[in-house]
């Protein structure tokens, strides 16, 4: 898009270079409001063979562990109707060979970093958050206490208040930076989960992981995903993640929360910005198309010039009621 | 008609100057071969980069569906009035197949590649042997055509059901000093498995190389008489992927190194991978008889 004449453009329409995109995410400033989904980006060095993904806001890793871990068995992925089960089981090299491989990558593309975190028991998440203390290109943790493919789903911390408080105050009293809680929709009422997050001193809450699922193949009369269930994602999950989103916003509205879920055009984008996220996490767009990211934080500021929008941070909770 | 996408245009190219690339492809040509497809996309960009076992994945519209497609490449052509092209063999196996199989000539595809490592090629002049399953066979004639032009001795053994699923026996017969056939019902060639005329060939070519490609428990069965004799084999394999680069950990194969056996991704470790270190016990397919068959083991490549 290029510049109109004033004249004959209406008078609000502005240039895409004149939006300014920055937006606050409680206390650090992203460039612009794109993220990448934890698990949905590995640690940036595979899709950064299509873009520059320094580009980005930030870079939310796949979860790391403090042990390496090998992941489920295979078949470790289902695609459902307008969605995808995943069953992966948090495979990583463990905090130490990713500290040795991909961080220096990673610092040296100067790509603002998020260090998804994944423990077994609160301690293993506080080590965790002991081991990036003071990195240097880490801005903030996202403690994954949500995640669907472990070993005992009776551990999915974010279920349950005792044990988000448990993990979250244990992962901010030694973080040096701020602290993101990665929330399910599988619970009765997520907006409670959030506001212990909240008070257990996260910084803010990333919302939502996946939704536990599973597929049957009719014919074999087997489970599609060799460990039965996994976790749901993609454009089917959207309606649930915008849900999720506006009732953390409206009840708790200072809250910063990166928005995700089926993510996938650049109305999609608005749509989560409007029920109150400040960012959006990309995941499993990427996979369909690995440049996903790149054409969304170029297309946003053409979108917010063409409707006059200065500021993206304009549309945040900006929902008509 | 002039092409859509030509040399020099780079508004539907998006990527680096090396590796992967994304671009919008005009179809240029679909046909049939044998029971299956064929698709041949102008991608000049993907045609220079692109080397015998790796894959391009292709956008699809199927009902329901939001995953790319990945498949191996058949062939490239890097000359003529269409500067460059990337053909591709698949068989309709679900929505996403069914939607590829009704493009035609000017359709216009998305597609991402070339992915993965190739077949690493002999360094010196050896005898290889190329075993396909399947439409597994299209790699393998991409490969042959090289090795070919490398004057390197080429034998082909290509199995299947029955004789309207070998891919392209014409083709094998001309790449190779000798091709052998085998389906499961008699009606081409030997009736049994390709590693029924292995051992044959293997001596008759005094082979030193194998490769092949196809269903994993046909790649398990090679890679055993492989190490029988003693010979190198790199086997492509047909794991079900979700991204095809490298981000999603879906399309792992158990692999022994070093420090002991690791899942190795089959879209960017792969597709080509050593036999003698894939471990086939894990995936049920060791060399101990009659182990079950694992859940997905037989998965083709597109497994929707």
């Amino acid at each position: 898009m290029t510049a109109t004449d004033p004249a004959v453009a209406p008078a609000r329409t502005l240039r895409p270079d004149q939006v300014d995109l920055r937006i606050d995410l409680g206390p650090m400033v992203l460039a612009n409001p794109f993220v990448t989904a934890s698990g949905c980006f590995a640690s940036g060095q595979e899709i950064n063979r299509f873009y520059d993904v320094n580009r980005l806001g930030a870079v939310v890793v796949k979860s790391i562990t403090l042990e390496p871990r090998a992941g489920l068995p295979t078949p470790r992925m289902a695609e459902t109707g307008s969605g995808m089960l995943n069953a992966i089981g948090l495979q990583n090299p463990g905090i130490d060979a990713w500290m040795a491989k991909d961080l220096p990558w990673l610092q040296r593309a100067g790509v603002p970093t998020i260090v998804s975190i994944a423990g077994k028991t609160a301690q293993e998440f506080r080590i965790l958050a002991e081991r990036l203390r003071g990195v240097p290109g880490i801005i903030a943790i996202e403690a994954n206490i949500s995640c669907p493919n472990v070993e005992d789903r009776n551990i999915v911390f974010a279920c349950r208040e005792t044990a988000t408080k448990e993990v979250i105050s244990q992962v901010a009293r030694v973080s040096t930076v701020p602290v993101f809680a990665k929330l399910t929709p599988d619970v009765t009422d997520i907006v409670s989960i959030a506001a212990t997050a909240r008070a257990a001193g996260a910084a803010g809450v990333s919302v939502i992981n996946t939704l536990l699922g599973m597929a049957i193949d009719a014919e074999t009369r087997r489970p599609r995903l060799g460990a039965v269930m996994g976790g749901l994602s993609g454009p089917a999950i959207k309606p649930i993640a915008l849900r999720a989103v506006f009732q953390i916003h409206q009840a708790l509205p200072d809250l910063p929360i990166i928005g995700m879920g089926g993510i996938r055009t650049v109305t999609d984008v608005v749509e989560f910005l409007l029920a109150g996220a400040s960012a959006v996490a990309i995941g499993t767009a990427n996979f369909a198309n690995p440049l996903v990211a790149a054409e969304l934080l170029d297309e946003l500021p053409r979108w917010c010039a063409a409707r006059g929008i200065r500021s993206v941070t304009e549309l945040r909770g900006g929902l008509r009621l | 008609m002039t092409s859509i996408v030509s040399r020099g245009s780079t508004s539907s190219v998006q990527g680096r100057s090396s590796g992967p690339l994304r671009a919008m492809c005009e179809v240029l040509a679909h046909r049939r071969v044998g029971g299956y497809q064929a698709l041949t996309f102008v991608a000049p960009e993907m045609a220079e980069r692109a080397e015998p076992g790796q894959f391009i994945s292709v956008a699809v519209d199927g009902a329901g569906t939001l995953l790319r497609r990945p498949f191996s490449i058949f062939s490239v052509s890097q000359h003529g009035p269409w500067a460059g092209t990337v053909e591709i063999v698949f068989d309709v196996v679900g929505p996403g197949t069914k939607w590829l199989a009704e493009r035609s000539k000017h359709d216009v595809v998305d597609v991402v590649g070339p992915l993965g490592k190739p077949f690493p090629l002999p360094a010196q002049p050896v005898s290889c042997l190329l075993i396909g399953g399947g439409y597994g066979a299209a790699p393998l004639l991409y490969l042959a055509s090289e090795l070919q032009q490398r004057g390197f001795r080429t034998d082909i053994i290509l199995g299947a059901k029955s004789q309207d699923r070998i891919f392209n026996a014409i083709e094998a017969k001309r790449l190779s000093a000798t091709a052998q056939f085998t389906t499961d019902d008699g009606t081409l060639g030997t009736q049994g498995k390709v590693t029924d005329v292995m051992d044959r060939v293997i001596e008759q070519a005094r082979t030193g190389v194998i490769y092949a490609c196809g269903p994993m428990p046909m790649l398990a069965a090679v890679s055993h008489v492989a190490r029988r004799h003693r010979i190198p084999c790199q086997v492509a394999v047909e794991e079900a992927m979700a991204c095809g680069v490298g981000v999603c950990w879906t399309c792992v194969v158990p692999y022994a190194r070093k420090e002991g056996v690791a899942n190795l991704r089959s879209c960017m470790d792969g597709p080509v991978f050593n036999g003698a270190r894939i471990d086939w016990d894990r995936l049920g397919m060791g060399e101990t008889p009659a182990p079950p068959p694992a859940p997905g083991g037989d998965a083709p490549g597109d497994g929707a």
